[in-house]
C-alpha cells in the first residue's frame, strides 16, 4: 500500500517538484500548476495521516528500512500530524492566491523561481514537522530557512534585501546554536533519535553538558520562533516580502518553530528533571508576557499596516510561548490551539492586506481611507480576522485565550490571567485604527478609483477569514486534537 | 584530563567567540559573513573532536585494530558544511544585490539611506 509511505512522500513530493518547476522556467503558468497540485497533494497526505494517527496511535516510518535509532525515523503522532495539516492546508489555500498576487508584485522572469522556492520551503517545513530525528530536523530547518530567505528577498522594495540579510545572519546563528546544543546532547547520549534521546537523557541530566545543551537549543529555536528579545529580524522581513510570501511564512514558519520548541521541551527533555533545576519555564513566561505587551504597543504606533501585523505576530507568538511555559495539559492545549488559530487569522489578515496592495499599491495606513466602501469584501475579511485576533467570542481567538486564561487560573496565577485579557485590549486599538480609517474617513480628493480585488485573491482570503470564525464556533474537533496532542506530549514523549 | 589534553575544545571556544563577535561588531556586510563562517567552523571542530578517540582508527574491521573513532559526527558535519556553503552563497548573493541597490555594503551607510527614504 502506498499509504504506508505518506510520511516520506510529504517531504519528497514537494522536494522533487522544485527542480521540475526549475525545468519549466519558460512556462510560469505551468510552475504554478505544479506548485498548486503539489500543495493539495501534501494536504491530502497530511489529512490522511492525521486521521490514521487519531485512529490508531503514532506511526513510525523507517527511512530506507534502517532500524531506528541508527537510521532516520519519521514519527507521526497527534502533535505533529496536526502541525502537518496546518502547514499543508495553508500552503494549499495560498497557492491559488499566489498566481495573481505574484504576477503583480514580481518581475515576470522571477515567477518560476518563486514556485521553486515555495516548493522547497513547503518541503522543509513539512520535513521539520514529520521527522523523528533531531539532526534531520536541522537539515530541514535550513532548507526551509534558505528558501524562505530567497522568497523574502523577492520583494520589490530594496529594503527587502537588507531585511533578508539581517534574517540570514540571525537565522544562521539560531540554526548553529541548535547544532551546538544537539552536539552536546550527542556527546552525552550518543544518539540523535528524539525518542531515544528522551530515554537516555534522564541518566545524565545532572551534567553541565546537558544544561548547556538545553540553553543552546532554547536560544537557537527562540531565534527561529521570533521569541521576544530575539525577534528583531521579523518586522522588516515580513514588511518587505511579497504579500503572498508574508502570508505563507507568517502562518507557517514561526508556527513550525514553536512546534520544534515543544518537541525539545516535552519530548526530548520530557523525562528529565532539568526544568526543576532551572527556571527555564518561568523565564519563558516572563518573556512571553513582555512580548504580548511590548510588541502590541509597538504595533499601535506603526503607520505601515503590514509592519503593524508583523509586530502583532511577535505578540501572538508570546501567547503560544505562554501556553508552553505553563507545562500543564490545559496550558499546552492552549498553546497548540493558538498555533492553529493564529495561523488561520494571521493568514487571513496578511492575505487581505495583499488584496489591498494589489489594488492600491500601498501599505501605508493613510491610503486605506475609504477602502471600507471601495473594497467592501476585502475589508470585511480584514475585520472578521481582526476580531478573531482580538479574541471576540465566536471566533478562534476567543477559544485560545479561553484555554490560556483557564490554564493560568488552574495554577492560581491570577495576574497572568488578567494580563492575557488586558493585552487583548491592545489588539483592539491597532485593529480599530485600520477599521476607523478604512470605514470612517473619506478617500482624499482626486484619489484614483479602486475596484474590489479579483476573485482569485478574495476566495482564499475569505476561506481563511471564515475558517477563523467556523473553528471559533465549532471548536470541538480542534480542541480535541490539541488536547490529545498535549496529553501525549506531557505523558513523556510517546 | 590536564589542560593541554583537551586543547581542541579551547580552540572551539575561542573560534566560536571570535566569530560571534565579528558578526555582532562589524559593520561591513562581508566581514559579518566571514564571522558567521568562523562561528560555524568552530561547531564543525566541536563535532569532529567529540568523535575522535586517541589512537582510534577508522571503523573498518581489520586484524590488529580494536579501537575505533566514531565516524558519525564527521558525517553529520559533512552535511553541516554543505548547509554552511549554501548559507554563505546566499549571503554573498544578497550582498551583491544590496550593493547594486544601495551602492555600499557598510551597515551604517545603508541605515542612513533607509532612514532618509
Amino acid at each position: 500500500m502506498i499509504s504506508v509511505h505518506f510520511p516520506v512522500l510529504l517531504v519528497v513530493v514537494p522536494l522533487m517538484a522544485a527542480p521540475v518547476c526549475l525545468l519549466l522556467r519558460r512556462l510560469p503558468t505551468a510552475t504554478w500548476v505544479v506548485a498548486t497540485a503539489v500543495s493539495w497533494l501534501c494536504l491530502f497526505f497530511a489529512v490522511s495521516l492525521l486521521l490514521r494517527v487519531l485512529d490508531g496511535g503514532p506511526i513510525s516510518y523507517l527511512l530506507g528500512n534502517w532500524a531506528a535509532p541508527w537510521g532516520i525515523e519519521y514519527r507521526v503522532d497527534v502533535a505533529n500530524a496536526f502541525v502537518l495539516v496546518i502547514v499543508a492546508s495553508i500552503g494549499a489555500i495560498i497557492t491559488p492566491y499566489t498566481r495573481q498576487s505574484v504576477l503583480r508584485e514580481l518581475s515576470p522572469r522571477r515567477i518560476y523561481l518563486f514556485y521553486v522556492m515555495f516548493c522547497l520551503n513547503l518541503s522543509g517545513l513539512l520535513g521539520i514537522s514529520v521527522t523523528g530525528d533531531a539532526f534531520n530536523l536541522f537539515v530541514f530547518l535550513e532548507i526551509s530557512a534558505l528558501s524562505g530567505y530567497a522568497l523574502i528577498s523577492m520583494g520589490r522594495d530594496r529594503r527587502a534585501l537588507t531585511a533578508t540579510y539581517r534574517y540570514v545572519v540571525m537565522g544562521t546563528v539560531g540554526a548553529t546554536f541548535y547544532v551546538i546544543g544537539l552536539g552536546l546532547l550527542y556527546m552525552m547520549t550518543g544518539t540523535l533519535n528524539m525518542a531515544d534521546l528522551a530515554a537516555r537523557i534522564p541518566a545524565v541530566s545532572h551534567t553541565r553538558t546537558i544544561h548547556a545543551a538545553l540553553a543552546f537549543l532554547t536560544v537557537g529555536i527562540g531565534l527561529k520562533v521570533a521569541m521576544f528579545p530575539l525577534h528583531t529580524w521579523l518586522p522588516n522581513a515580513y514588511t518587505w516580502a511579497p504579500s503572498a510570501v508574508t502570508a505563507f511564512l507568517a502562518s507557517t514558519a514561526t508556527k513550525v518553530a514553536v512546534y520544534v520548541l515543544v518537541r525539545v521541551f516535552f519530548t526530548i527533555f520530557g523525562k528529565a528533571d532539568v526544568f526543576e533545576l532551572f527556571p527555564v519555564r518561568d523565564t519563558l513566561m516572563g518573556l512571553a508576557i513582555i512580548a504580548m505587551f511590548a510588541a502590541s504597543f509597538v504595533a499601535i504606533y506603526q503607520d505601515n499596516v503590514k509592519r503593524m501585523l508583523a509586530y502583532s505576530s511577535i505578540a501572538q507568538v508570546g501567547y503560544m510561548i505562554l501556553g508552553i511555559s505553563f507545562a500543564t495539559v490545559t496550558g499546552l492545549t492552549g498553546g497548540i490551539i493558538h498555533l492553529f488559530n493564529h495561523a488561520l487569522m494571521k493568514c487571513a489578515l496578511f492575505l487581505a492586506i495583499g488584496c489591498v496592495f494589489y489594488r492600491v499599491g500601498s501599505l501605508n495606513i493613510r491610503d486605506y481611507a475609504g477602502l471600507g466602501q471601495r473594497m467592501p469584501l476585502t475589508m470585511a475579511a480584514f475585520v472578521t480576522a481582526g476580531l478573531s485576533l482580538i479574541g471576540v467570542p465566536a471566533t478562534v481567538g476567543f477559544v485560545s485565550k479561553w484555554y490560556l486564561v483557564q490554564a493560568a487560573l488552574e495554577r492560581d496565577l491570577w495576574l497572568i490571567a488578567a494580563l492575557v485579557v488586558a493585552s487583548s485590549l491592545l489588539a483592539v486599538i491597532y485593529i480599530w485604527r485600520v477599521v476607523e480609517i478604512a470605514y470612517f474617513r473619506a478617500p482624499p480628493e482626486g484619489a484614483p478609483a479602486v475596484a474590489e480585488a479579483p476573485v482569485s485573491l478574495l476566495v482564499p482570503t475569505w476561506i481563511m477569514a471564515l475558517a477563523s470564525v467556523y473553528f471559533g464556533i465549532d471548536a470541538t474537533h480542534t480542541v480535541d486534537i490539541a488536547h490529545k496532542a498535549a496529553t501525549a506530549l506531557l505523558g513523556g514523549g510517546s | 584530563m590536564s589542560f593541554p589534553g583537551l586543547y581542541n575544545y579551547w580552540i572551539v571556544i575561542v573560534l566560536m567567540m571570535a566569530g560571534f563577535y565579528m558578526v555582532i561588531a562589524h559593520g561591513n556586510l562581508i566581514k559579518k559573513v566571514v564571522g558567521l563562517n568562523v562561528f560555524q567552523v568552530s561547531v564543525f571542530v566541536l563535532y569532529i573532536s567529540m568523535g575522535k578517540i586517541k589512537g582510534g582508527t577508522a571503523p573498518i574491521l581489520e586484524d590488529g585494530f580494536t579501537l575505533y573513532s566514531n565516524p558519525l559526527p564527521s558525517v553529520l558535519i559533512l552535511t553541516a558544511i554543505v548547509v554552511g556553503v549554501a548559507t554563505t552563497a546566499m549571503a554573498l548573493a544578497l550582498i551583491v544585490r544590496i550593493r547594486d541597490a544601495y551602492g555600499t555594503i557598510e551597515e551604517d551607510e545603508i541605515d542612513a539611506q533607509e532612514e532618509d527614504s
